[in-house]
């Protein structure tokens, strides 16, 4: 089991410590809805190093990067970030990421933690444009720091002027540190991930002018429990819950970045053919008043029948009220659908909702 | 991690408390600690008896959801009815107000399956 260069500091906080993806990460340090209401109003600190870098290099990388994603990265100009997928040739998807463009020559591909080897092979069984690929995931520290006052924690320690717009990055130091300073997250907050290398010394100093910067507005480390309650409010994807290799990005709602209108890239033809004969279920947002709790794996009925399964189910700390994604039946996929969530045997009354269920 | 003397333990982290013939029932800090916190207990509102080994209700916790177990079989002649609204106090009390569930126990010689807190104690690693 690997740790990330924060580990210590997990365990002297007293943090309960998982397995996941083959790291040891925090889940929760004290109490997640504590955890998760601390990124919503104030600001919060995930380490989220477990989290996967590959770099593209070479005169092609923009040719390889467009042929394995299904987003335009054409678009993308020195210094932005865009949310992209790779999928199979027959349309399933391998991995959902973000794709950092650093030149015309450098990307940076940031992947799911539980899919780094499955991708790296993928990405150079596929490569026929003689692009370097490294795989530096182990080298890599990374914080997401989110939440209203993320801006105003880290500006007092970064050596650049903070006003990157959403989605774009650059580099900078922060406490002394070199690093990439992202304007993302997985929350919908304001917030920032940073990108660093070095030891344990060097993560626990960065660590710690952060926590420092952030005292007087009430920071708090936050764990991998809060970080799946706040991007379940948003309506975020999560790869193994939501989407894999059985779902197409169109029924899981990612038409957005799926860009059928580029040329050319692994999957294209099978999506196209599911855009032409339509989509059959969705990924579809539903939230219920009642006090039962949906889970992943639990079915959704309605007129009698069983017409989806949930993915992604929890209770909202925000709305206090049970939140789910799931596929539904194209029928009753539309906004104020009425379904049932089967919990126990029981149907609980539900009803489809427009995302993010949380409004920022 | 507080694991009371006077309490009987159970291998699915139940405790049970005797006075008399009649029992009380919640789940350990130690499981408390594990669900992380706890948004709603369902109990079923016709429960009237509770059997050995047997699920008596779920508890949810923001992540997860988990079977209780009752330890003893008897009657039940009370059950924690603040939980409806407060259902934290198995986080914060989970020995005192987070008790879930009261039953007249059957047979009291039942109580020597259950784990002491020394075998419970060993049971959670401490």
């Amino acid at each position: 089991m690997k740790k990330t260069n924060f580990f210590d500091i997990h365990q002297k906080l007293g943090a309960k410590i998982i397995d996941f993806a083959g790291y040891q990460m925090p889940v929760m340090y004290l109490s997640m809805i504590e955890e998760h209401k601390t990124v919503r109003h104030s600001v919060g600190v995930f380490d989220v190093s477990h989290m996967g870098e590959v770099f593209v290099r070479g005169e092609r990388a923009l040719d390889f990067v467009q042929h394995i994603t299904i987003n335009d990265a054409s678009k993308l100009t020195d210094g932005r970030v865009q949310y992209s997928a790779m999928c199979y040739p027959e349309g399933g998807i391998v991995d959902d990421l973000l794709v950092y463009k650093i030149a015309d020559d450098e990307f940076m591909l940031v992947i799911n933690a539980s899919n780094i080897e499955k991708d790296f092979y993928w990405m150079k069984d596929n490569n026929q444009f003689g692009v370097d690929l490294v795989n530096e995931s182990d080298e890599f520290s990374l914080l997401a720091v989110q939440g209203p006052f993320a801006k105003d924690t880290i500006q007092k320690i970064c050596d650049k002027n903070l006003d990157l717009e959403y989605y774009y990055f650059f580099n900078a130091k922060v406490a002394g540190v070199d690093m990439i300073v992202s304007r993302t997250g997985y929350t919908g907050e304001l917030g920032y991930e940073l990108y660093f290398k070095g030891d344990q010394k060097i993560a626990e100093k960065v660590w710690n002018a952060i926590f420092e910067a952030g005292e007087s507005y009430g920071i708090k480390p936050i764990g991998l429990g809060a970080r799946d309650t706040l991007r379940l409010e948003m309506g975020y994807c999560l790869y193994g819950n939501d989407i894999d290799q059985n779902t197409n990005p169109l029924e899981a709602g990612l038409g957005w970045i799926t860009k059928l209108k580029k040329e050319e890239f692994i999957g294209r033809d099978a999506i196209l053919k599911v855009k032409e004969n339509g989509l059959n279920r969705k990924l579809t947002a539903m939230i219920s008043d009642q006090k039962a709790f949906p889970r992943p794996g639990y079915e959704i009925s309605a007129s009698g029948k069983v017409i989806g399964k949930i993915t992604s189910g929890t209770v909202s700390p925000i709305l206090e009220k049970p939140i789910a994604l799931g596929y539904v039946d194209k029928d009753y996929s539309d906004e104020g659908s009425k379904v049932n969530f089967v919990i126990r045997g029981k149907e609980i009354p539900a009803e489809v909702v427009k995302l993010p269920f949380v409004k920022k | 991690m507080n694991v009371p003397e006077k309490l009987k333990y159970t291998t699915d982290h139940e405790w049970v408390k005797v006075e008399g013939n009649v029992g009380t029932i919640g789940i350990t800090e130690y499981a408390q600690g594990e669900l992380g916190d706890i948004v709603f207990v369902d109990i079923p509102e016709d429960l009237s008896e509770i059997t050995s080994g047997e699920s008596f209700g779920t508890i949810e916790a923001v992540k997860t959801v988990s079977d209780m177990y009752a330890p003893v079989t008897g009657k039940v002649v009370e059950i924690n009815s603040s939980l409806a609204d407060e259902p934290q106090k198995i986080n914060s009390d989970p020995y005192g107000e987070g008790w879930i569930v009261k039953v007249e126990i059957n047979d009291l010689s039942a109580l020597d399956e259950l784990l002491s807190p020394e075998a419970y104690k060993e049971l959670i690693g401490q």
